[in-house]
């Protein structure tokens, strides 16, 4: 069995509120695993907490409360020796990748400081060297060593940003809606180079995204985050074609198909909701106030996220007892 | 036949003040009262300008219309000077945008600005505000006399949609151009945002032309799609022949680089090889040509017109598809 490349459990993150509002709870405990090579998809909308999990992740932001650790190494946000070590494990792919590159500086030498200050490749050759193999890695010549950033496309943008997460060799890339700022017809190039990277180097992968159908053509695990929880976690494909919490079923089913005979079809006897109020409820299920299954219970009672066989787990009173008079799905 | 409501021909828009380059090519586009017309492309496609062209509200002189026609039943838009094109403006064409506050004003009360712009558009005050909060809970915003007191910012993304939304109908325009107005909402507000457009126009016979580069939307929302490159219409059909066959290798190939129901988990997806032309550098072919698995000498020599390809079709492209290879 594979070992595992990153774990966290019980991540807490609480901002203080400004000017007298109460606290925001971006993370409300969640725990994850992912497999060495393996890809895990985190889907939800704004709010969901997603983006923060990716910053603790790679030691952006310490939490509140729980911990992670990317093979075996604890994720630390102290600079120092400590974070250099945990930056060779997990880098973070930002989705604007221009306001992730300095304007002033070619491709090569972005790429070339981050080995300098790593230690990596033997001088100043040995970095060239290097620089050349990375930006082929990501399927660019070694023309763009020379390019600016204001000279490049978006989808030539992003591909730089992922060579030089790999510069330092990582054994995790967490992936931050990465194809969002790309068009159409750029993001089969990039899931394509990172499905072949994943096979090639055995990398393993964060991938956060509101895009469904991304999430589904590349995770093999997905967690479907709502205000800061963890609502459903499973197989991509049970999660997604069988989904317990009834948000899961709604977010699946609000993805508008590129196929006008499968997206009408999904959506048969289906009423979309009032615009509601995504404040959370003071206590019960988060989730409670939009949901059509809400019973008393889910007002007063903020179900935990249990585990189903098949790999699943769901955070929701009504799915859990259904999944337990049917058996198994 | 009756003419169609609005009539796009030949639209061009260049940039520059000396010798402009063209980056909308002559767009030709019909829209029927009450129809619902899709326009797809990327960034650079010239969707966004057109159609900013059709209302007279391009960043002049930085961009500018070259030459075209755009008749509003009957009446030639580009010939109007601003107050005229004014009137016409909200009364019988509105439009809407990705971000509310394009059209929003930050400083003022939702009631207020709704108000002021039916008041501009000749309704009597006390009608107005009667109107004003008609249409904010047509547009599903169920607290709308609170919503109404609320400045902008008070306002989530997807309420603050609504309420321009609620603006662009408060005058009942005949045509409602939306400009990606649901790309930075979340999927769930999307929906609700999508299927409120779909309710209103079939109450209220609005004909709409939506914007976007999402070929989901289109195949939810849109009953006939046109789909630009490089600032010209390449393909046109109805929604279903689109997605079912593609008459443009364009248009092919776009929808074969989506992951679609039916593609397998981690399968090697399409890509379209190169990246759209520079328009200050396209030559006399195909403008799609260096990209396209069907080109060949024959592209090379001029740019093809969108060519008949049976009953509501059209594609610019010499190849009919049974000539594809691969």
């Amino acid at each position: 069995m594979a070992g595992v490349a990153v774990r966290g459990w019980d991540l807490v993150k609480t901002y203080r509120g400004t000017g007298g509002r109460p606290p925001v709870r971006a993370l409300r405990g969640v725990s994850l695993e992912v497999p060495s090579g393996g890809t895990l998809g985190i889907v939800g909308e704004s709010g969901c907490g997603k983006s923060t999990l990716a910053r603790l992740l790679v030691g952006l932001e310490a939490p509140s409360r729980g911990g992670a650790e990317v093979d075996g190494v604890p994720v630390t946000t102290r600079a120092g020796d400590a974070r250099l070590q945990l930056a060779r494990r997990i880098q973070l792919v930002f989705q604007d990748p221009f306001s992730s590159l300095d304007p002033r500086r070619t491709v090569g030498r972005t790429l070339a400081e981050v080995l300098q200050v790593h230690r990596l490749g033997e001088g100043a050759d040995g970095r060239r060297q290097r620089v050349t193999e990375l930006l082929e890695m990501v399927a660019l010549g070694t023309r763009f060593a020379d390019r600016y950033p204001h000279e490049l496309s978006g989808g030539q943008a992003q591909r730089v940003a992922v060579a030089r997460a790999l510069a330092v060799q990582p054994g995790v890339l967490v992936l931050d809606e990465p194809t969002s700022a790309l068009d159409v017809s750029v993001r089969a190039e990039l899931l394509n180079l990172l499905v072949g990277m994943q096979d090639r180097l055995g990398l393993a992968y964060v991938f956060i995204s509101h895009d469904v159908s991304m999430i589904r053509h590349l995770s093999d695990r997905i967690l479907v985050m709502y205000l800061g929880k963890v609502v459903e976690a499973g197989p991509y494909d049970a999660v997604l074609d069988r989904p317990l919490h009834p948000y899961t079923e709604a977010l699946a089913a609000a993805v508008p198909v590129p196929d006008p005979g499968v997206d009408a079809e999904r959506r048969r006897g289906r009423s979309v909701g009032a615009p509601v109020d995504l404040r959370e409820p003071d206590r019960g299920c988060p989730y409670q106030p939009r949901c059509p299954l809400a019973e008393p219970v889910c007002r007063e009672v903020d179900p935990d996220l249990g585990a189903l066989p098949g790999g699943r787990a769901v955070a929701c009173h009504v799915a859990v007892r259904q999944a337990g008079a049917s058996g198994p799905s | 036949m009756a003419h169609p409501l609005l009539t796009i021909r030949g639209l061009r828009v260049g940039v520059g003040r000396g010798v402009p380059v063209e980056i909308v090519r002559g767009v030709d586009l019909d829209v029927d009262g009450g129809e619902k017309v899709g326009i797809v492309g990327e960034s650079g496609s010239g969707k966004t300008l057109s159609m900013l062209a059709v209302l007279g509200l391009l960043p002049t002189p930085a961009l500018r219309v070259l030459g075209g026609s755009v008749r509003l039943g009957g009446v030639e838009l580009l010939d109007l000077d601003e107050p005229h094109l004014r009137r016409v403006r909200g009364a019988r064409i509105a439009m809407i945008y990705q971000d509310p506050m394009s059209s929003l004003n930050p400083l003022l009360r939702v009631r207020t600005q709704i108000v002021e712009t039916l008041v501009a558009h000749g309704v009597d005050r006390r009608r107005a505000r009667e109107r004003t909060r008609e249409v904010l809970s047509q547009v599903g915003l169920r607290d709308a006399a609170r919503v109404e007191g609320a400045f902008p910012h008070e306002l989530s993304g997807g309420m603050l949609q609504r309420v321009m939304i609620a603006m662009a109908l408060s005058t009942q325009p005949e045509v409602l151009i939306a400009d990606e107005p649901t790309t930075a909402l979340d999927v769930t507000v999307q929906e609700q945002i999508l299927s409120l457009v779909g309710e209103l126009q079939a109450q209220n016979r609005m004909a709409v032309v939506w914007v976007t580069h999402d070929l989901g939307v289109v195949a939810r929302l849109v009953d006939r799609v046109a789909v630009m490159y490089a600032g010209r219409v390449v393909e046109h059909a109805s929604t279903p022949d689109l997605f079912a066959r593609p008459q443009h290798p364009y248009t092919a190939a776009l929808l074969a680089s989506l992951p679609r129901p039916g593609t397998a988990h981690r399968a090697t997806l399409r890509q379209i090889p190169g990246s759209p032309p520079d328009p200050a550098r396209l030559g006399s072919g195909c403008p799609y040509l260096p990209r396209c698995p069907q080109g060949d000498q024959e592209c090379r020599v001029a740019e093809p017109d969108l060519l008949d390809r049976g009953p509501g079709r059209a594609s610019a492209c010499w190849k009919p598809r049974d000539r594809w290879q691969g």
